[in-house]
C-alpha cells in the first residue's frame, strides 16, 4: 500500500513539474513574436536559412517555415491561417485565389532548364523542337538529332510552379502530353539520370553532373542569360502577405529583401536576386526593360 | 445489534472491486466513443469534401468514374473540367489484384510449410522473417523498388521501367507478410482431429493438406488474401515511387500509369483548398475510402460464412 502511495506521489510530482515547465516555455514564446511561412518547396530552403539567421540575430523571435507546395501556401495565406505564403507563381496565375487581397514581395528569381539523360546526345534544341518533344509529335531522339532512343517524358505534378513556368515560357503555353509525374525536383533529377531517353526540367540549382542541361535556340541556361531574359524560362519567387505586412512579418520580409541576404544567402543557395535582373515581368508574362543593376 | 447494523452497512456498501468495475467500464466506454467519433469525423469530412466536386462544381458522377482524361485545371471542348478518374481506378485495381495473385501462392505455401510440413523450423526461422518484413517502412520498399526493381524491369521488358509491373513487384513483397501470417493463423485454427482422421484413413500428408486442411481453412485463407488486397489498395508511398504517376490508361504492364493514392500524394500540395482541383482529389480520396469499406465488408461476409459451416 505504501509503495502504491509512493508511486502516486511520484506521478503527481512529475505532472506538476511538466506543468510548470509548459507554463514557463509558454511564457517565453508568448513574450517573443512568432510567424509562420508555408508553401513552395522550391523557395523553402531560402526562407528557412534566412529565418534561422534572422532569429539568431533577433532573440525572442520565431519563424516557422513549412513546405506543402505553392497551392497550400497561397490558400493558407488567403485564409489568413499563416503570416507568409511562399509561392513560385504570381497569385493571379493560381486558380481559386483572390490575388487582389494579397501583397506580393519578390525575394528571388529561379531559372529553369530542360535536362536530359546523358545518353540522349542532345545539347541544344530549338523552341519548336522542345514543344514537339513535350507534346508527343516526336517520339524518338534521332528525330531531333540525338541517339536512337525513345523519348521518355517526365513531368512535375500538375499545379507545380516549376511545371507552370516551364509550360508557359519554355513550351510557349503548349500543354505537355500526359506523362509520368513526380512531385519533387530531386526525384526528377535522379530519374532522368538513370532512365535512358528521359527529359524533364528543373531549377538551375538542381543541375549536376549526372544529367545534361539543354540549350534553347543556342542560348545556354546561365544566370547571365536569365538576367537579360535571353533565357526566357525563369520565374520570381514570391512571399505573399494578406494585406500590407506589419510587425515581425514586415521586418522579416525586409530582411530577406535586404542586400545582406540578397548578395549572400540567395546566391549561395542557387537563386538569383531580383536586383540583378535587367528586365521585369508581370503576372501576364509581359516583359519590360528596367536597365537594372 | 450494533454489529448487525455494521454488517448490513458493509454488505450494502459498494465494494472497492465494484467501484473499480464502474471506473473501468467508464474509461473503456470513453475510449470507444472517442474512436467512433474520430472515424465518423473522418468519413464525414472526406465525404463532404469529395461530394463537393459533384454538387458545387457540377461534375457529372458518371463522367468522373468513366472519363479517361485527368486534367482538373483544364476544361475540355464542352467547357467541362477534365476529371476522369478511370485511369487511376483501373490502375489501383489492376495493381491490387495482380499483387494479390502473385502473393497468394507464396503466402499459402509458406503458411503450409510453417504449420504442416515443418512446424519446428517454421517457428524458428520463417516466423521471425515474416515479422521482420512487416516492420520495414514502406519508403524503404519504394526506394529499393526505384533503384533495383525499376532498372531490372527496364532491362528485361523495355519501356522506362516505371509501371504496373514494378508496382506489383514492390506490393507483392509488402503484402506477403500480412497474408502469410493470417494464412498461418487460419491453418492453425483447423482442428487437429481433422488431420488425424484423414491420416488414419490412409491419406498421405499431401492429400491431407490439399483435401482436408486447405479446404477447411478456405474462409480464413480468403480473409487473409482480401486483407492483403486492402493493404495493397491503400498503399501510397512505395507505389508512387515506382509506378510513374502518369494519369493514362495502362496499355501494358510496363507503361507508366497511376493509382488513386499516387495521384493524391503528388497533387494535394499543389492545389488550393476549395478549388475544383482540390475537390477532385477529395473525390478520389472518397473512392479510396469507400473501397476500403467494401474490402472490410467482404472480410466480414467471408468470416460469417465460414462460421456457419
Amino acid at each position: 500500500m505504501s509503495k502504491k502511495r509512493w508511486v502516486q506521489g511520484l506521478v503527481l510530482v512529475v505532472l506538476v513539474a511538466l506543468g510548470v515547465f509548459a507554463y514557463q516555455t509558454r511564457q517565453v514564446s508568448h513574450a517573443g513574436e512568432s510567424i509562420t511561412a508555408v508553401g513552395s518547396t522550391a523557395l523553402q530552403p531560402l526562407v528557412e536559412a534566412a529565418g534561422e539567421q534572422y532569429t539568431g540575430e533577433h532573440l525572442g523571435t520565431f519563424i516557422n517555415v513549412q513546405g506543402g507546395g505553392t497551392g497550400t501556401g497561397l490558400s493558407q495565406i488567403q485564409e489568413g491561417a499563416v503570416q507568409i505564403g511562399d509561392s513560385d507563381l504570381f497569385a493571379a496565375e493560381q486558380k481559386g485565389i483572390r490575388a487582389n487581397e494579397l501583397v506580393d514581395h519578390r525575394v528571388a528569381v529561379v531559372g529553369i532548364t530542360p535536362i536530359v539523360n546523358k545518353r540522349v546526345g542532345v545539347q541544344n534544341l530549338s523552341t519548336h523542337q522542345l514543344i514537339q518533344v513535350f507534346t508527343g509529335q516526336v517520339t524518338n531522339w534521332k528525330q531531333v538529332g540525338g541517339a536512337d532512343l525513345p523519348i521518355v517524358l517526365i513531368n512535375r505534378a500538375q499545379g507545380s510552379g516549376t511545371r507552370a513556368t516551364f509550360e508557359q515560357f519554355g513550351l510557349m503555353k503548349h500543354r505537355s502530353k500526359t506523362a509520368q509525374e513526380q512531385d519533387s525536383s530531386g526525384m526528377v533529377r535522379s530519374i532522368v539520370a538513370t532512365t535512358p531517353g528521359a527529359i524533364s526540367y528543373v531549377a538551375f540549382s538542381y543541375v549536376d553532373r549526372t544529367v545534361q542541361d539543354v540549350s534553347l535556340n543556342h542560348v545556354a541556361p546561365t544566370e547571365d542569360n536569365v538576367t537579360t531574359n535571353k533565357w526566357p524560362i525563369w520565374s520570381y519567387e514570391h512571399l505573399y502577405t494578406k494585406g500590407q505586412p506589419t510587425g515581425l512579418t514586415k521586418a522579416f520580409i525586409a530582411y530577406v529583401q535586404s542586400p545582406a541576404i540578397q548578395k549572400t544567402l540567395v546566391r549561395q543557395l542557387g537563386y538569383l536576386s531580383p536586383n540583378q535582373m535587367t528586365v521585369e515581368r508581370n503576372a501576364t508574362g509581359h516583359i519590360t526593360q528596367t536597365g537594372g543593376a | 445489534m450494533k454489529s448487525t447494523q455494521q454488517l448490513e452497512r458493509q454488505l450494502k456498501r459498494r465494494s472497492k472491486a465494484a467501484k473499480l468495475e464502474i471506473w473501468g467500464r467508464l474509461i473503456s466506454l470513453t475510449a470507444l466513443l472517442l474512436i467512433v467519433a474520430v472515424v465518423v469525423g473522418i468519413i464525414g469530412f472526406v465525404a463532404s469534401k469529395g461530394i463537393a466536386t459533384f454538387t458545387s462544381n457540377h461534375v457529372n458522377l458518371w463522367d468522373f468514374l468513366s472519363g479517361k482524361n485527368w486534367n482538373p485545371g483544364i476544361t475540355d471542348a464542352h467547357g467541362k473540367p477534365e476529371v476522369g478518374a478511370l485511369p487511376m481506378i483501373v490502375g489501383s485495381f489492376l495493381i491490387t489484384i495482380l499483387s494479390a495473385i502473385v502473393a497468394t501462392p507464396f503466402a499459402i505455401g509458406t503458411a503450409v510449410f510453417m504449420n504442416e510440413i515443418s512446424p519446428n523450423k517454421g517457428a524458428k526461422i520463417l516466423q521471425p522473417v515474416t515479422e521482420l518484413l512487416v516492420g520495414i517502412p514502406s519508403v524503404v520498399y519504394g526506394f529499393i523498388g526505384l533503384s533495383v526493381v525499376v532498372p531490372t524491369t527496364r532491362a528485361l521488358f523495355g519501356g522506362s521501367g516505371f509501371g504496373i509491373l514494378s508496382g506489383t513487384c514492390v506490393l507483392f513483397v509488402m503484402i506477403l507478410p500480412t497474408v502469410t501470417s493470417m494464412s498461418a493463423d487460419a491453418l492453425r485454427a483447423v482442428p487437429r482431429y481433422y488431420r488425424e482422421a484423414s491420416l488414419a484413413l490412409g491419406a498421405t500428408q499431401w492429400q491431407t493438406i490439399y483435401k482436408v486442411v486447405l479446404r477447411a481453412a478456405t474462409p480464413g485463407l480468403m480473409t487473409a488474401v482480401v486483407f492483403g488486397m486492402a493493404r495493397a489498395f491503400g498503399e501510397a508511398l512505395a507505389v508512387q515511387m515506382v509506378i510513374g504517376n502518369a494519369a493514362l490508361m495502362p496499355n501494358s504492364l510496363v507503361s507508366p500509369s497511376s493509382t488513386l493514392t499516387s495521384v493524391l500524394t503528388t497533387g494535394i500540395g499543389n492545389t488550393v483548398m476549395g478549388s475544383l482541383q482540390n475537390n477532385a482529389l477529395w473525390s478520389l480520396a472518397l473512392v479510396l475510402l469507400l473501397m476500403s469499406l467494401v474490402f472490410n465488408l467482404i472480410i466480414r461476409l467471408i468470416g460469417r460464412k465460414g462460421r456457419l459451416q
